[in-house]
């Protein structure tokens, strides 16, 4: 039972880092009708410019702030500079834009920062809440975050005429442009947004496992799932769909080791959660094409 | 040949002889080897998962460019060609046959990676090009019946566990032990070799558990060893994950003994991120000098290797383990290319880095010297255990060897 | 039409006539050289797959490195357990991958765009984990992944083992274009293509664009996987670690750089997906020792940057670009 209740908790921390970042694949998601391949990379490079500015004598939440605002910026230079004149360009070329902008980031980062795993400081006061064993301060402090961004975002959009102006930019940009929207900004911005939820993702996600170029990696394909899950167009969803995935590869690897002391029989272990997990994914999506929370849009022909 | 050189001049004094061996001696060269140049292939992971590995190579070419920088080798230049293999084994098939077929190399050298040498192991044996010291520990890299022109370099893998094996069999009572596995060839090979120390007591082992380099962190497999009862703890994983363990599993309040695999001892990449108070008494072996540790910083090799990074790799971060390992590797090859001296054949490359005896080679643990023979080829074979203390790993026992296994 | 049948029939005989010079210009045409061609030849027909399925059905992929592994591994266990000859590995190849591509093509036929990119990606993801998983390991080697042997020249025809590698590649690739080409022409090419570009319109014809579009799913994973089994005997072992994600990535660059809904655009992508690397390499190199540049430059950023060049210069790809300049120039002389 105890092995459960930590499996669980453990599986909503790491829940917490998938949901950040699936929430930054989202934003971009709405904001531009783009899967960002370099969403991961982006994040980790914010996070080494926060460890920067920490390390030359800023304390934790200056230092957050301003990256914050740094990613924004980088994420509107990016639009401008580099995606801005490939606005006719096929889907698929965008995509390899981004593998490049990861390439980039990657390497920069190595180049700049080395490869060396690095320990980031978190900003939530150790043992003062948290359940002792089950789930540590930083976890459950991850968690808060997450859910502080998804408030501020669900406002942003639903209650703010910019965000409804970004919304309609992305879904429907001739009409958008009709009513006087400018497109073209609007675009600019849900990247600087997507950049600095990222940003966010990357400075809590750090602390857990740990500062180096290639954290990322295996967090974005996480994040990818997550988006999935719970449906590529919604934020809630998103979040909703870290969680389940988080706890799910854990209780595959669970329910294997149970099975294991059952019977005696190794079916399912750790090697395998990430692909049941996966399986159980797609077979989601074959039952609810948008995911568990998506919508689907009707089309007209 | 020699030989008869010698009885045509015998009868000199003794200087002569020497003068006359060198004068007489005819230079004999294969491909790459010149009078003037030593061309050196190595490939190594710049980019891809395995990156920060890519430090060594780095490392390695700034070495020799110093080396070059002071005159070369008997005259000499090195000319090092490296390049990004991004730790895929096709593109490394594509990168040694370049290197082999096109740029023409004497030799390879410190090629990274398990999977990637295993894809070049036949070719090169096939070609009979040297496939010197390569940078990984699996126990295959030590067959000269087999693959006479592949050599390793570091402790292999499989005898660090047997080491392990033994010291938890002598000094842990009632030992149950939990197994943090890296799932590769890396991981297995430990395990196997720790398996093989436990000998009839592989039954204490109680829970095995496996984690992929994709996994973003391993708190799901440390929480399913504590539960499995372990008492002790063999973390045989690689640095990120090496320390979030550590860390784990002092968070959830599990107290086992700890043993940690030498590729992830380094205090500044892992037991400081861990939390040095989480990495009290952990055991480790080691057979390098870690640079952190600062009772080395007075002696000699380790005064001249920070003498060097500061001139030629300033600004590199002195903590990374990578850099001493690529020294190191670095300064055997040279010593191996001044052996062969004018014969820069690759059959006398072999020959010159399989005829080593107690050689004492810069950051090595005092009392770990090279041993290689025509059916020796694993150079360095000690390890020496240590346990975290304070800062530092404090070293005890003898130096322990695992010849002939 | 002719004129380019010309052109095509040209090159395959020059491609057949150029290795017999390795003995007068040994330098040249040298074993690594036809090595080197011999691994774009795969990467075309890997890229040929992908560019069925995207380019000419209109169903996204990130996951075609999961067929390749499953073509390179069906070769290798074949090879390593069974003795089959490497040359019986390609129809076998073939069959496993069709039957495993069709099957994922049926859950797929629900998914659109991003969410079935994001799917293949997922299946990209697991299929090296599969291969290490325990009950498999007898099989596949595990972590350990399996050594060969690099195939025989046959016949005692007096050839290198490279220069037959490439003639094998080589004429596997021939079949498989022409095959391509032909299936394009055809009605069923047809109603793939009308599926791509007006879905609604082509159901309401009455094509059966669920049968199609899984079949096509079989015939992409059957084509990639083909060269994922010659790869298996170029390189002479197959791992796990040969299969990461990046290798899915990889295709799909090579796909777009060459040109989406072409097959002049595959070989291109096959023949780029091979360059990228090295030519990132040398400019690397280039850069940091004869224009001394004081910063470290790794070949990694100027991969990346490369690849948005690219796709600056051409958007619809290397053969799409070759045909707006082919236009440009006939728009000019008349």
């Amino acid at each position: 039972m105890e092995q459960f209740l930590q499996q669980v908790a453990s599986g909503l921390a790491n829940g917490a880092i998938y949901a950040c970042v699936a929430l930054a694949l989202v934003m971009i998601y709405v904001s531009t009708d783009h899967i960002n391949f370099a969403q991961g990379e982006m994040a980790m490079f914010s996070t080494y410019i926060s460890w920067q500015l920490m390390n030359w004598g800023m304390s934790f939440w200056v230092a957050f702030v301003l990256t914050v605002l740094i990613s924004f910026a980088m994420g509107v230079l990016i639009e401008r500079l580099i995606l801005r004149p490939l606005h006719n360009a096929p889907v698929l070329s965008i995509i390899v834009v981004f593998i490049g902008l990861l390439a980039i980031f990657n390497s920069m980062a190595g180049a700049f920062w080395s490869y060396l795993i690095k320990e980031f400081p978190s900003p939530f006061p150790k043992s003062s809440f948290g359940i002792a064993g089950v789930i540590g301060p930083h976890q459950l402090g991850v968690v808060v975050v997450t859910l502080i961004v998804l408030g501020l975002l669900f406002v942003f959009f639903r209650y703010t005429p910019l965000g409804l102006a970004m919304r309609a930019a992305a879904q429907n940009p001739q009409m958008a442009r009709l009513v006087g929207v400018r497109v073209d900004w609007m675009l600019a911005l849900g990247w600087g947004l997507a950049a600095s939820v990222g940003a966010v993702a990357g400075i809590m996600v750090a602390h857990i496992v740990y500062l180096e170029p290639n954290m990322m990696g295996g967090i974005l394909l996480y994040a990818f799932a997550s988006a999935l899950v719970g449906g590529i167009s919604n934020p809630a969803g998103a979040v909703a769909g870290g969680f389940i995935v988080g706890i799910l590869e854990n209780m595959v690897a669970y329910a294997g080791n149970q099975i294991e002391k059952a019977t005696g029989v190794y079916i399912i272990g750790n090697g395998e959660k990430l692909t049941v997990a996966l399986i159980i994914v797609i077979f989601v999506l074959t039952v609810k094409p948008a995911g568990l929370f998506g919508r689907v849009v009707v089309k007209r022909v | 040949m020699r030989t008869s050189r010698r009885g045509f001049v015998a009868g000199a004094s003794a200087f002569a002889v020497l003068g006359a061996n060198s004068a007489f001696a005819q230079k004999k060269y294969d491909d790459g080897a010149t009078d003037s140049e030593i061309k050196i292939g190595h490939t190594g992971p710049y980019s891809g998962p395995a990156s920060s590995y890519g430090q060594i190579g780095k490392t390695i070419e700034a070495f020799f460019k110093s080396v070059n920088e002071a005159g070369g080798v008997n005259g000499r230049k090195i000319n090092f060609i490296t390049r990004d293999d991004g730790y895929s084994p096709p593109k490394m098939v594509e990168l040694v046959r370049q290197l082999v077929e096109q740029d023409k190399v004497l030799c390879l050298f410190n090629t990274l990676g398990t999977p990637t040498n295993t894809a070049i192991h036949r070719y090169m044996n096939q070609k009979k090009v040297p496939q010197l010291y390569v940078a990984t520990g699996a126990s295959k890299w030590g067959k000269p019946k087999e693959f006479p022109w592949t050599m390793g370099f570091q402790p292999d893998y499989h005898t660090e566990g047997v080491v392990y094996a033994k010291h938890i069999l002598a000094n842990v009572k009632d030992a149950k032990i939990g197994v943090l596995m890296q799932n590769d060839d890396y991981g297995k090979d430990y395990y196997e070799g720790f398996k093989e120390g436990l000998g009839k007591e592989t039954a204490k082992i109680v829970k095995h558990v496996t984690f992929e380099v994709t996994d973003p962190t391993v708190d799901s497999q440390v929480i399913q060893l504590k539960d499995s009862g372990a008492n002790v703890f063999f973390n045989i994983a690689t640095p990120k994950a090496a320390a979030q363990a550590i860390r784990k599993a002092a968070d959830i309040g599990w107290k086992p003994a700890q043993y940690l695999n030498n590729v992830s001892a380094s205090v500044g990449s892992v037991m400081k991120p861990a939390g040095l108070e989480n990495s009290q008494g952990i055991i480790t072996a080691q057979y390098l000098k870690d640079p952190t540790d600062k009772q080395w910083e007075n002696t000699d090799d380790f005064k001249a290797w920070v003498a060097w990074m500061d001139k030629w790799m300033p600004g590199a971060n002195k903590a990374d383990a990578n850099h001493v390992f690529g020294y190191a590797v670095s300064n055997l090859m040279l010593e191996t290319l001044k052996k062969c001296g004018d014969t820069l054949t690759r059959e006398n490359v072999m020959k010159q880095a399989a005829n080593y005896q107690k050689y004492k080679l810069p950051l090595l643990l005092p009392g770990i010297t090279i041993n290689t023979s025509p059916t020796d080829y694993y150079p360095i074979q000690s390890v020496q255990l240590a346990r975290f203390k304070g800062e530092t790993w404090d070293l005890f026992g003898d130096v322990m060897s695992a010849e002939g296994s | 039409m002719s004129g380019s049948k010309k052109w095509v029939l040209g090159l395959i005989v020059l491609a057949f006539i150029v290795p017999l010079l390795r003995p007068v210009f040994p330098e040249v045409v040298s074993d690594y050289r036809l090595f080197l061609v011999s691994t774009m030849i795969i990467a075309s027909i890997a890229v040929l797959g992908l560019n069925l399925l995207t380019g000419f059905n209109g169903q996204f992929s990130l996951g075609h490195g999961a067929f390749y592994a499953v073509g390179a591994y069906t070769a290798a266990i074949l090879m390593d357990k069974l003795n089959v000859p490497y040359w019986a590995t390609i129809p076998a190849a073939a069959i496993v991958c069709f039957i495993v591509g069709y099957l994922f093509g049926l859950p797929a036929l629900k998914l659109e765009g991003h969410y079935l990119a994001l799917a293949t990606f997922a299946l990209a993801l697991a299929v090296p984990q599969i291969l290490k998983y325990k009950w498999l390991e007898g099989l596949t080697g595990g972590v350990q992944g399996i050594v060969l042997m690099k195939p025989e020249v046959p016949f005692g025809l007096p050839l290198s083992e490279d220069q037959w590698l490439y003639y094998f590649c080589l004429i596997v690739m021939i079949v498989l274009f022409w095959a391509a080409a032909n299936l394009l022409n055809s009605r069923s090419g047809r109603a793939m293509m009308a599926i791509r570009d007006q879905y609604m319109a082509a159901d309401t014809m009455g094509i059966d664009t669920a049968l199609y579009k899984t079949v096509t799913f079989g015939i992409s994973a059957a084509y990639t996987g083909i060269a994922g089994a010659l790869s298996a005997s170029a390189i002479a072992f197959v791992a796990p670690d040969s299969f990461g994600i990046f290798l899915s990535i990889k295709f799909l660059i090579g796909l777009v750089v060459g040109g989406i809904g072409s097959l002049l655009g595959s070989v291109l992508g096959g023949i780029f997906y091979v360059l990228v690397d090295n030519s990132a390499q040398s400019l690397t190199q280039f850069i940091r020792n004869d224009l001394g540049l004081p910063f470290d430059l790794s070949a990694y950023t100027v991969f990346g940057v490369l690849l948005i060049a690219i796709i600056y210069l051409m958007p619809m790809g290397i053969a799409g670009g070759l045909y707006m300049a082919y236009r440009k120039l006939r728009g000019a002389r008349a």
